[in-house]
Formats: structure tokens, sequence, C-alpha cells
């Protein structure tokens, strides 16, 4: 019965989070999001398995509100696994996904997550190759996303602001009218970050965003991303350890498809069993 | 505002326009107007294969809508289009009255045929024009809708859907074949006499036909044209081209493709409808699957992702099939065969790709 | 008449022979000439101990009193056969020896009378000397035509023949016979234990007499009530077996939609390739049947047994032609490999229709083929039905066999998983791409042979499996060979047993709306496959 409720109160507040506008007053999503005890996500007892294989084995976590968490782990450590249970693209055999106090993710759809405000980057760079650069940010804003306004609807001032600001951001100004497929790799990772941004989450998840830039990009991006954190939850899966180091606040060791350290860098890094499994040396 | 929008750009839909705009002058003045014995005559004959070719460039429309621009393979769209005629078909055998073989003013001679005494429910009010013109486009909508909804909500696509889409116009094809649904079984509904109070036999009818034929692709490649550069037809592509993504930003992808398959089922619906007063019959053969992937070659020759691309190749191939169907019939299929694996593998855009690669290398060296 | 003639050419050619000179002759001549009397007890008397020597024109002499073809010729009162040669009167011949006697006239020659009682007994003494032919189906026919005499004195003949039969198809018919004899027979007991026993027995004629008894007022409360026992025991049975035959025309339908799919399961499942002109290989495959009969008329038992390995071969060459010319440059585009295979299934089609003939081609069955297995009575199986299903099962286990345990299957497996990693391994994925479309394909000819079997042959014979094949391929799940038998096999039942109440085409939209409905509630068909392999 009290689930019952707690249902219907949420749908209806869902119904009331779908349009928000840019950096205006609290949008309505935040106090459906309840984060007052400073917790963005619970992730508690998860498992999920294909064909007998755990991919993530009883795994509990919790994100802060504002915090910036690393997460690394060897390869079939869960990593992705994870991103797919909180976006709704996996169901987990057990256990359940707070967002917020109040957000059940494994009741919800993977756009009603995104409308929500929990935005991701793709390990592989995905962008809309065959739409322009301004229409790929176009695409991602945060809008009415029904069929019907998005017909009849056309860009206010407002919105074209927003993505020029985006588009300064990436740094991709120049190139807003060319293909996002002619983009270099680093480039889409950045264009796929800005993106992120225009869907204005409160969580950020970020598969490997440094893969294939160069240093420059790379240092770049650790300075984007420390920015973001505060205002959002920001959520990096990432092998390169330097990147990690210079970015990360705190960090979660996964193994074997749950927790196997976490604390700061230095004190992960000093953990026998982490050096064991992962660092290797 | 909104002509910038539709035309910049596309110098093809423009010459479309043109072409059905001029069509839509020239051919009544040419047939009804210009005496018999002139160069310039236009036979009614013509007229009549001119409006089944423009009937074909909507049809084509509508599946590039789907196919092209929301990368949805239907192999079903024969279907959507059969239901049109189906239900124009209807009013016009509804329209025949006493003028039956069995001469009874009621029923259509098939259900005399077969004994039924009464007009079964679902042929009530398709004496009324207005009525049977809401069918025209609800009933394929409506199926596609439901086949739509139950097909994107569990996310089968690809192949797999095209694969479903054919088994749907498959089962309905035995469907109708059935004598028992009451739609002329084998014979389907022919022998019309005359739509709106005007003879079909008449010259000055078959002129208006094919008028309302160049109006309807006229129009209807502005409306698709107007869907596929507003935001939703940059969110369709989006889906085309990365669905999981699409969603991930937010967009509720099923609804996107529910939406472009039945508007799109419509269009077909509207070009059958005018396809069976010109050509006088429409039988459970339209349904067959040849038609509906017939169909995919017309759009992938003319260029999948543009619309006057798709038009343009139904237009092409359709020529192609009267005349080689009437010169030498053992070849057609083998040349049929061939585009299919000619613009497969040799030209995955179409002839609107290679056009626009010339233009791009003509602009590019000069 | 033409019977007459029959019987005096034999006559001819036995006396020709000289086969007369027997020593039994003697007999045979006076129990002839015996026959020649008024009293019709005494012909049957006569015929009786004609019909106990052992000559060989007993037959002929019996028949042509049968026949009403014995005479007496007046002159001598010699017993002839004579043939009818209108108004100018006979030509005769001894009936004991076959000589020609040549013409007399109308006057010259006396009927031999006979009535119905006379002509029954005859009939069952020639049929009792037909029980002892070599021949089981002239013994078959011997055992009906005493059983439907009806005369009970045969019975004992026919439980004494029983003992020695050895033709099973022959022994049934006696024990049918036995039944129905005793089912009238005029002790209550014997009666009694006819009827109980005949309850599982559903031969036509049993289930008549019980009626029959059923309904008959003069008869005993008790035997009729045992009749309607008996009758309403076989009524169920009756259902019982229209069940098991309506399961088995299943099971022959679906083993031959599973043929027709698992070559398709294979390309699609394990090569991601829509191969559209699937159901044409199939037809190939069924044309090479028609080849190799029209190429070796002589050999038609053993055609089949040819057609496999040569339609194997042809629609596996015209596989490896379609990949290597076609599909080949189309990996990874599912949908466009949809368009070009179709685009080759047209010519294919047109090319068969240019070189045979738009028509269809008869295809012979060879005699092993033909025929049925009969397995309780009312219940039988065609053989070729029931050889294409075995085919299938042996069809299915070898290609089983393929992939798990040759190198092969291994590489095939490999590639499906992971493509780039098999390469890096050193698996030419090219070679495993060709040999595997070439499987698949040389299948589906393999399909076509045994389809050859039960339909027409003609261009348009893989059209109409295309559709169907598919549905098995998404039904079972994609890339999954047991979940395409399970759906191949289930779907043939389901849509066997929807037809007696719906209708064959009705049955059929509703298999194909039920798989439409199936394949939005499991996208990935009956036994998918798991893991995060298949997300991408």
């Amino acid at each position: 019965m009290v689930e019952e409720t707690n249902r219907r109160e949420r749908n209806s507040l869902i119904d009331r989070s779908r349009v928000f506008e840019f950096r205006s007053e609290p949008p309505p999503r935040e106090e459906l999001v309840n984060t007052d005890t400073g917790v963005i996500l619970y992730l508690e007892n998860i498992t999920v398995s294909f064909d007998g294989f755990r991919a993530l084995d009883d795994l509990t976590l919790y994100i802060e509100t504002g915090e910036l968490r690393c997460l690394i782990g060897p390869n079939g450590a869960g990593k992705t696994t994870l991103m797919d249970v909180i976006t709704g693209k996996t169901r987990p055999d057990q256990g359940t996904a707070f967002y917020g106090q109040r957000v059940d993710l494994l009741r919800l759809s993977e756009p009603e997550i995104a409308t929500l405000g929990i935005g991701r980057k793709f390990q592989k760079p995905t962008v809309f190759e065959n739409h322009t650069v301004f229409q790929n940010l176009e695409l991602a804003m945060a809008a009415d996303k029904r069929v019907w306004p998005t017909l009849v609807r056309g860009l206010s001032g407002e919105e074209r602001d927003r993505i020029d600001e985006t588009l300064t951001l990436i740094g991709l100004i120049d190139t807003v009218g060319g293909l996002a497929g002619a983009l270099s790799h680093g480039q889409k990772q950045w264009l796929e970050i800005g993106m992120l941004l225009m869907q204005n989450p409160l969580v950020l998840l970020v598969d490997e965003p440094v893969a294939g830039m160069t240093q420059p990009e790379t240092e770049a991006t650790a300075e984007l991303l420390n920015r973001l954190a505060g205002d959002h939850s920001v959520v990096v899966v990432e092998h390169d350890m330097e990147f990690v180091r210079s970015i990360a606040r705190k960090v979660t060791v996964l193994h074997e498809g749950s927790v196997l350290a976490e604390g700061p860098f230095e004190a992960v890094q000093a953990d026998a069993r982490v050096r064991e499994v992962y660092l290797g040396a | 505002m909104l002509s910038r929008r539709l035309l910049d750009h596309e110098a093809g839909g423009i010459a479309l326009l043109v072409v059905v705009v001029l069509l839509s002058v020239v051919v009544p003045i040419a047939n009804l107007w210009v005496p018999e014995s002139s160069a310039f005559h236009i036979s009614t004959f013509t007229v009549t294969l001119l409006g089944k070719y423009l009937c074909y460039a909507l049809l084509a429309l509508a599946l590039d809508l789907v196919w092209g621009y929301c990368g949805i393979l239907s192999l079903g769209h024969g279907a959507f289009f059969a239901l049109g005629g189906y239900a124009m078909g209807m009013y016009l055998m509804r329209q025949i009255g006493s003028r039956g073989v069995y001469g009874d003013p009621e029923l259509p001679d098939f259900m005399v045929f077969l004994n039924w005494d009464s007009l079964p429910w679902y042929w009530y009010g398709f004496d009324q024009f207005w009525f049977a013109a809401i069918m025209v486009m609800l009933v394929p909508g409506l199926l596609a809708f439901v086949f739509g909804w139950l097909a994107f909500r569990s996310r089968v696509s690809g192949v797999y859907l095209s694969i479903m889409t054919q088994a749907m116009t498959y089962a309905l094809m035995l469907a109708f074949f059935r004598n028992e649904m009451g739609f002329g079984g084998n014979n389907g509904l022919t022998d019309f006499k005359d739509i709106l109070g005007q003879s079909l036999q008449a010259d000055g009818t078959r002129v208006a036909l094919f008028v309302a034929s160049a109006l309807a692709l006229g129009f209807g490649y502005l409306f698709c044209r107007y869907v596929v550069t507003s935001k939703l037809g940059n969110v369709v592509t989006a889906v085309r081209d990365a669905e999981a993504r699409t969603r991930f930003i937010g967009y509720r992808v099923e609804r996107y493709q529910v939406w472009v398959f039945t508007v799109s089922a419509v269009l077909a619906g509207i070009a059958g409808a005018l396809y069976v007063p010109q050509v006088g019959i429409i039988n459970p053969s339209e349904f067959q699957p040849l038609n509906s992937i017939e169909l995919v070659v017309w759009v992938a020759l003319g260029g999948r992702a543009t619309l006057y691309g798709a038009a343009l190749g139904a237009v092409v191939v359709n020529y192609a099939k009267t005349t080689l169907t009437a010169a030498m019939p053992e070849v057609w299929l083998f040349a049929l065969g061939a585009i299919f694996v000619l613009v497969t593998v040799a030209l995955p855009k179409g002839i609107a790709g290679v056009w626009a690669q010339y233009r791009s290398r003509r602009a590019s060296s000069g | 008449m033409r019977i007459i003639r029959c019987i005096v050419m034999g006559g001819l050619l036995f006396s020709a022979i000289g086969f007369a000179a027997e020593p039994g002759q003697r007999d045979f001549e006076l129990a002839v000439k015996s026959l020649n009397t008024r009293s019709f007890g005494e012909k049957e008397i006569a015929a009786a101990r004609l019909a106990s020597i052992a000559h060989d024109r007993v037959d002929i002499v019996l028949t042509a009193l049968l026949e009403g073809a014995l005479y007496t010729k007046r002159d001598n009162d010699l017993v002839v056969i004579a043939e009818s040669l209108g108004r100018k009167g006979y030509r005769l011949q001894e009936a004991a020896t076959g000589a020609e006697l040549g013409e007399v006239g109308r006057r010259g020659a006396k009927k031999i009378s006979v009535n119905n009682k006379l002509r029954r007994v005859v009939r069952g003494l020639l049929s009792g000397r037909q029980l002892a032919d070599p021949e089981p189906a002239v013994r078959l026919s011997a055992v009906q035509a005493l059983a439907a005499s009806g005369d009970p004195t045969f019975r004992d003949r026919l439980a004494v023949r029983a003992q020695e039969e050895t033709d099973s198809e022959v022994r049934q018919a006696i024990a049918v016979a036995l039944t129905v004899f005793d089912l009238e027979s005029p002790n209550e007991d014997a009666r009694m234990a006819a009827i109980r026993a005949s309850a599982s027995n559903l031969h036509p004629t049993v289930r008549m007499k019980l009626t029959a008894i059923a309904g008959d007022p003069a008869l005993s409360d008790d035997l009729r009530d045992a009749a309607r026992a008996s009758l309403s025991e076989l009524e169920q049975r009756a259902a019982r077996f229209q069940m098991l035959e309506t399961f088995f025309f299943g099971l022959s339908l679906g083993s031959i939609l599973v043929l027709a799919a698992i070559g398709l399961s294979i390309t699609f499942g394990v090569m991601g390739v829509i191969n559209m002109a699937h159901g044409e290989l199939i037809m190939l495959g069924a044309y090479t049947t028609y080849v190799v009969q029209t190429a070796f008329p002589e050999a038609l038992e053993l055609s089949l047994l040819i057609a496999v390995p040569a339609a194997f071969m042809v629609s596996g060459l015209v596989g490896i032609a379609i990949e290597r010319g076609v599909i080949r440059f189309l990996y990874g585009r599912p949908l466009e490999t949809l368009l070009a295979t179709f685009g080759v299934s047209l010519i294919l089609q047109q090319a068969v229709r240019s070189i045979f003939s738009p028509l269809n081609r008869a295809v012979s069955t060879p005699e092993w083929m033909s025929g049925s297995l009969e397995i309780a009575q009312g219940l039988s199986i065609t053989y070729n039905r029931l050889y294409i299903f075995f085919f299938a099962l042996a069809v299915f286990a070898a290609l089983l066999l393929v992939l798990k345990r040759t190198r092969l299957g291994l590489e095939v497996r490999a590639v499906t998983q992971n493509r780039s990693m098999a390469q890096a391994m050193g698996i030419r994925s090219t070679r495993v791409d060709v040999m595997t479309f070439g499987l698949g394909a040389g299948i589906a000819g393999v399909a076509g042979v045994a389809l050859s079997q039960l339909t027409n042959v003609g261009p348009n014979l893989g059209q109409g499996y295309i559709v169907d094949s598919f549905m098995v391929v998404v039904f079972g799940g994609v890339g999954n060979l047991w979940g395409t038998l399970v759906a191949g096999l289930s779907l043939g039942v389901v849509n066997k047993f929807l037809e007696p109440a719906a209708g064959a085409v009705v049955a059929k939209i509703l298999v194909l709306v039920f798989i439409i409905l199936f394949i939005q509630k499991r996208p990935r068909g009956l036994f998918p496959q798991k893991g995060r392999a298949v997300e991408s």
C-alpha cells in the first residue's frame, strides 16, 4: 500500500518535472530527487548476471551530491554494467537503485532517467555523425521531448544562446555547421561531453573520457570535469591512472562485480589487494 | 521563412515541384483541348499511366520517410497502399448501385454471387465519399499504429521488424484471398462505374484524377519535407543512426518511430486510394510481399533519405517495367533483380547520391 | 466377354504347352463331366469336388461356370466353354482340355444354368483355392471375397489359413473376416466374445456390423449393450487415432519447415546475413532432383540418393557464388543483404523459368517411398512423410555435428562470437564466411530434394517457403539451431491442429499473427542468446 502511494506520488512528480528551464530557478526535479541527506545515488546489493557470469555481484555504492568519483577496475570488473544499471539499460536481477531518496531507477525507462537528469557519455564516443555539431547539441538540449512539440516548435533565442555557450565551452564554435562525423576523435569526445551538459543533468556518468585524447586535451578535460563537480555529481570510469590522479578526490575500485576498495587515491593506491588485482605493481 | 526551410539546398525537390505543377497544367490541356490528330495530344491511356506513376511516387515518399529517415525498413508498405485502395474500392463498389450484373441496388455483385443477403457491417458508410476518404487514411493509419506500437515498444527493430512487416502483409494477403472476408476474394473489387457522380471512363474524370494525384504528390512532398527539416526530423534521423544514444538523451524513441510509421502508412493509404480509380481494380495480389519489396528498390535506386530521389526512383523503375514487360517480358525479372544487386552493392546512395557526388566534384574542381 | 476370351486364350496356351497330360487328369475330367446335371445340389457337389483337385484348369472351368459360359455340346454332351458369337452361335472349346472345337449354331450348345446360391458357392470355392495362391495380392482379394460372401462354411477354412499365412496384410484381413463371421455367429457366446474383441477393431465392416447389432431389436439386450459399449470404445479409439494422425501431419509439416529454415538459421544466425534467395536455393535443389531423374531414368530407385549430394553441391556452389559476388560487399549491413539477395532470388527464378519452362516439372517418387506404413488398424503413415521426417532429423544432427565437432564448426563459432578476435587468432574469416554460406545454401538444396517429393516443382517453389522459414528462425531465436528445430516442429503441429477447426488459410494467418505478437513479447525468440555480445 505504502509503495503504491509512493509510486503514484512519484509519477505525478515526474509529470511536473517535464519542463524546466536552464539555470533559472531551481527546477522541480531537484525537489523530486530529494538529496537532503547529501547522497544522490543509492545502489544497494545489486547483482547482474549474464548466462551465469556475474557481471555485478552484490554491489553496494553511494554517490554523494556534487562529488567527483572515479571508478577503476580491470576489464570485466563491471564498470560499464554498473552504468547500464543506473541509466536503465540493464535491469539487475537483485538489488535496489535509487536516485535521490525517492526515485526508483529500476522502474524507469532510459528516456525517463535521462530526463530526470542522469546523463551518460559512452565509452566509445557516440555522436550523431550525420548531424551538424549544432544539431547534436540542439537534440541533446533539455526541452520538451514529446513528439508533437518537437515537430512544430522552433528554437528560441535563449536556447540558441545556450547552445553557443556550450559550443564555446567545448571549443567547437568554429566547426558548428560541420558534420559531427567529420570531427577528430578527441573533438567527438568533447562534443559528447557538450551534449551531456546540454541535458542539464544532476549526475554525469562519464565512461573513459580521455581515451584517444592528446595530453593538452586530457588536461583540459580534467579541468572541465573538476569544474563541473560541485554543481553536478560526476562519476568517471577511466583507465588512465595519471588522469585519475589528477582529478580524483575519491576512488572506488571494482573487482569481479563488487567493490574492492574505496577512498582517496593515495589510500587506494597503497591498498595491497588493489595492487594485486589491478595496479599489478 | 518556411519556404526557405523547405526548399533551400534542395534543387531536386524544386525540380520535382516544378514537374508536378507543369504536369498538372500541361496534361489536362494536351488531353482535353489539343485535338487527337495533333502531335502534342496526350492520350487518356498515357494520362492514366502517368497518374499511376505519380501514385507510386507518393508511395515511395511514404516509404522513404520511414526507411530513409527513420531507418525502419518496412517490407509491408504495400499493405497500407492496398488498404487505402480497398477503402476507395469499397466506395466505388457502392457507387455501382443497381448497374451490376445482378442488379442488386445494395449488394455488390460478388456478395450476390456468394448468396449473402445483407451488407456486412464494415461496408456501412462506404456509400459516402467523405466516409471513405476518412477510412482511406484511418484504416492504414490504425493498423500501422497498432503494429508499430506493439513492435517498437518491445524494441523489435532492424531485420526482425522487416520480417514482421513482411509477415503482416503476407497474412493480410491470405486473408483478403478468402471470400468470407467480404472483399471480393480472389477477384477483388472491380467494374467500377463512377466516382462522385462522374463516369470513370470519361476523359475529364481521368484528367481530374491525374491532377489530384499530382497535387497529392506535390503536397505529400512538401509535408514530408516539413517533417524531415523539423527538429523531429533530426530526432528521427538520430534514431536511425544511433538509437540507443537518442534514448539516453531523453527521447522516447518508440513514440517517434510509431509516429513516423503511422504518418507514412497514411500517406501510403492515400496513394493507394488515388491509384485504384485510375487502374480500375484492387485485388489481394497488391498485398503480396513481392510488391512491397519492389517498392523498396524504387527508393533505393532513387536514393534513400532524399525525398525527390524516392519519387524519381519510383518513376524510373516503373517506366522501365512498363517498357520492358511489353517488349521483353522474360527480361524484366532479370533487370529488376540486377537493379536490386547493383543498387545495394554499387550505388548505396542511389541516383540522387550519384548526382550529388557529381555536383560536388564539379564544385570542387571548378 | 473379355474375361471369357482371356480364359480361352489361357486355355489354348496351356493345351499347346501340353500341361493337360497330368496324373489327376482323369479325376478332373470326371469332375467336369459331373457338372452336367440338372440338379443344383448335384452341381454344388460337383463343383466342390472339382475345387478339391489340383489341376491348372480348375479355376478356368469354375470361373466359366460362374460367368455362365459353361455349356454342353448337344451332340455329345461334352462340357464346353462357349464364346458367344451373337446370332451366328458359339465358338466352343473343350472345358477339360481346352481343345478348340470350332463353331456351332445357336442350337448346337446348351447352357449349364446357375442360380445365385450356386454362384455364391462357386465364388467361395474359387476364393478358397486362391487362398493358397503364392501371390499375396491374390490371397488378399480371396479373403475379402470370402468375407463378403457371408457364408459361415468358409470360417473354418479361413481359420486354418490364418495359422499358415505369412503376409501381415493378409493375416490382418483374415482376422477381420473371422471377427465378422463371429459377429454373425448363431452361438450367443461366440458372438458376445466377438463383440467384445472388436472394440479395438477399426475396420469399417466391423463397425458396420456392430452398429447393426446395437440397433437390432431381435437380439438380446446383453448383446446390444455389449455392441454399444464396443462402439463407443471404437469411437474413442478413432478419435485418438485422429489426434495421432494430426500430430504426425503436424510433425511432418514441421520437419519440412525445419529443413527449409535450418540453412537460413545458419546464415542468419551465424553471419547476420538475411538471405532472401534461400527459397530459390531450395528450388534449385528440387530441380536438381528433376535433372537427376531425367538424366538417369533407369535408376529411379536410386535417384534421391544421388540427388541429395548433387543438390547439396549445386545449391552450395550457387550459394558460394552469391557470397563471393554480392554478400561479401555487404557484411554488417543486414538490410542491404536482404535487398541484394532478394534481387538474386528474382534472377534465379527467372533463370529457371527460362531454362526449364515456367510450368511445373514432374518429379517421380521411387517405389520405396510410396505407400504407407500401417501402425494399427485405422492408423497409417505415408512413407514419404515418414522418411522426410527422419531425413530432417538426420540433417539436423549432421549439422549439429559439423558445428560442434569439426574444425570448421569451431571457426564458425569463433567468428560468430568475435570476428576481429578470431581473425587475430589466425582464423581466415573470409574462408569461414564462404564455407558457412555454402553450407547453409547446400542444406537448402538438400531440403529441395525432400520437398520435390511433396509439392510441385516449379519456379515459384521457393517463394512459398521464405516467409515461413524466417518465421521459424525468428520464433526459435536467431543463432540457435535447437530453437529452429523446436520452433519448426511446434509451428507445424500447431498449424495442423488449427486446420480442422479454422481451415487451412485461417490457420496459417493465425500462426502468423501469433508469431507477430510473440515477437513483441519476446523479441529474441523462444531461446534467446544471452550476454553482452547480443547488445551490440
